[in-house]
């Protein structure tokens, strides 16, 4: 709004960019909960979006982005599956690298972040699915709000053990495909001793899709991890303005 | 003012602008066959630097020559008009414009009183040369060092997909970009001096086969980079 008084013009003073919005950000609160679901190729990170999607259907307002080594896959897969209508797929392409674009350059997947609001309205849930990739790929804090980190029995009871960022500092740990264990030799109460060990108080959770394919754990504690995020939005105290940041107009 | 540093930082493929998602049309040449090893490669490098390398940085030079000017929003405008004209692929045009929102939302996280809100484009975003240009003038560079650093990333990002898609000796490559050195600064200065002229004047290299490609790549059911 302008103020209704003329002022004197003699006085030389400097407006800030009228084209450019000085505020930060919204706050969190006027998001979507983002959660972020890694781990290695083949443990069932697709399987798990699936069965989360049916899980929520009726209940949240859902988006999901998926981020493939080979581009739609995942998306098409989840298209496919018809768990999610189209209109709240996006994929993400990573050029080789898709530990990068959930961890260091996260643009891309913001932008389908947005995109999803735009073209679809206000989302309560947004699921950010990796790219197989290894135990070290982890998201960005910039991206996702949580994270879920999915390994498999098959890939062997010593994934927990090995340890790297994801099994160790994920909000949530999923042991994936307990009905294979007796046919690999995978002895969960190793990998649940070892998960402890490694992860402290964080949670792990032990699951089958093949046996409940609504993902019942994993679905409750979203529902808690949202019910939190909306609190915390509640709270939360106006944001800050961004550090005053002067513009050179740079030199010829 | 010493720009060193920020014009290293600015050209730096870490900045993060998802450059890692693009080959820069190596992935689409590698495929018809046409660069398959370290000599390819190199030829295919020195025709992007002349073509898609000269343009890019000529217009990022322009645009941050547009920076201190009162009629900044209507030059951008003509700027990405003749870059559009430019382009002739679609599949190009919307790399552009997704690579220029990356860059975008880089730059307004980091530079948030810069004049972004004068870039035209809209929902589709603005042409990348033209947010670095603005980019590079929030952080004090000179024109023909922004230039330069828009000219770099146009083959440094292509040489390390050639490193993904072809398995290539990493050194090698590293040796192709220091033989290109030279090539990459005459551009600069030559991008830099063309952005005195008006924006219908500025260089318009192209190569049709690049198009082709481009347009070919985009209709791939399973691919690895995004352009």
């Amino acid at each position: 709004m302008r103020p209704e008084t003329a002022h004197d013009e003699s006085v030389p003073h400097t407006h800030p960019e009228p084209g450019v919005d000085p505020h930060a950000p919204l706050p969190p609160a006027a998001r979507a909960l983002r959660v972020g679901i890694g781990g290695p190729v083949g443990s069932g990170k697709t399987a798990l979006v699936a069965a989360l999607c049916r899980a929520f259907a009726d209940e949240l307002r859902l988006g999901v982005v998926t981020n493939d080594i080979y581009t739609t896959e995942d998306a098409d897969f989840l298209r496919r599956a018809g768990v999610l209508d189209p209109a709240r797929i996006r994929a993400v392409e990573t050029g080789c690298c898709p530990h990068t674009a959930i961890r260091d350059d996260i643009g891309a997947n913001l932008d389908a972040v947005d995109d999803l609001a735009d073209t679809v309205g206000p989302l309560d849930l947004v699921l950010v699915e990796s790219g197989g990739d290894n135990l070290t790929a982890t998201f960005s804090r910039g991206l996702v709000d949580r994270q879920i980190f999915v390994v498999d029995v098959a890939g062997g009871d010593k994934v927990p053990r090995k340890g790297g960022p994801g099994v160790t500092a994920a909000d949530l740990l999923v042991v994936n495909k307990t009905d294979l264990a007796p046919m690999v030799g995978a002895d969960l109460s190793v990998m649940d001793r070892d998960a402890r060990a490694r992860r402290g108080d964080l949670p792990t959770v032990f699951l089958s899709i093949t046996q409940d394919p609504l993902a019942h754990r994993v679905a409750e504690w979203i529902r808690h991890e949202l019910a939190h995020h909306r609190t915390a939005v509640a709270a939360a105290p106006p944001a800050a303005l961004p550090p005053s940041v002067a513009v050179p107009t740079g030199s010829a | 003012m010493p720009t060193s540093s920020m014009l290293l930082l600015l050209a730096d493929g870490r900045f993060p602008a998802g450059a890692h998602a693009h080959s820069g049309g190596l992935e689409a040449a590698v495929a018809a066959g046409r660069v398959t090893d370290l000599g390819t490669l190199g030829e295919f490098l020195r025709g992007r630097l002349a073509t898609a390398g000269l343009v890019g940085a000529a217009f990022a030079a322009a645009a941050h020559r547009a920076v201190p000017t009162a009629d900044r929003a209507a030059e951008l405008g003509r700027l990405d008009a003749e870059l559009d004209a430019r382009t002739a692929a679609p599949a190009l045009r919307t790399v552009s414009r997704r690579q220029g929102r990356a860059l975008l939302r880089a730059g307004r996280a980091i530079w948030p009183y810069a004049p972004f809100g004068d870039l035209p484009g809209g929902a589709a975003g603005p042409h990348q040369p033209l947010v670095f240009g603005l980019l590079a003038a929030a952080a004090g560079l000179s024109r023909t060092e922004t230039a330069l650093a828009a000219a770099h990333g146009t083959v440094t990002g292509a040489a390390s997909a050639g490193v993904r898609l072809l398995g290539l000796d990493p050194y090698h490559v590293q040796a192709l970009l220091i033989a290109l050195a030279g090539a990459c600064d005459t551009t600069a200065a030559d991008a830099a001096r063309a952005a005195d002229g008006p924006p219908e004047e500025l260089p318009a290299a192209a190569a049709p086969l690049a198009d082709i490609h481009a347009e070919a790549h985009v209709t791939w059911e399973v691919r690895l980079f995004a352009s």
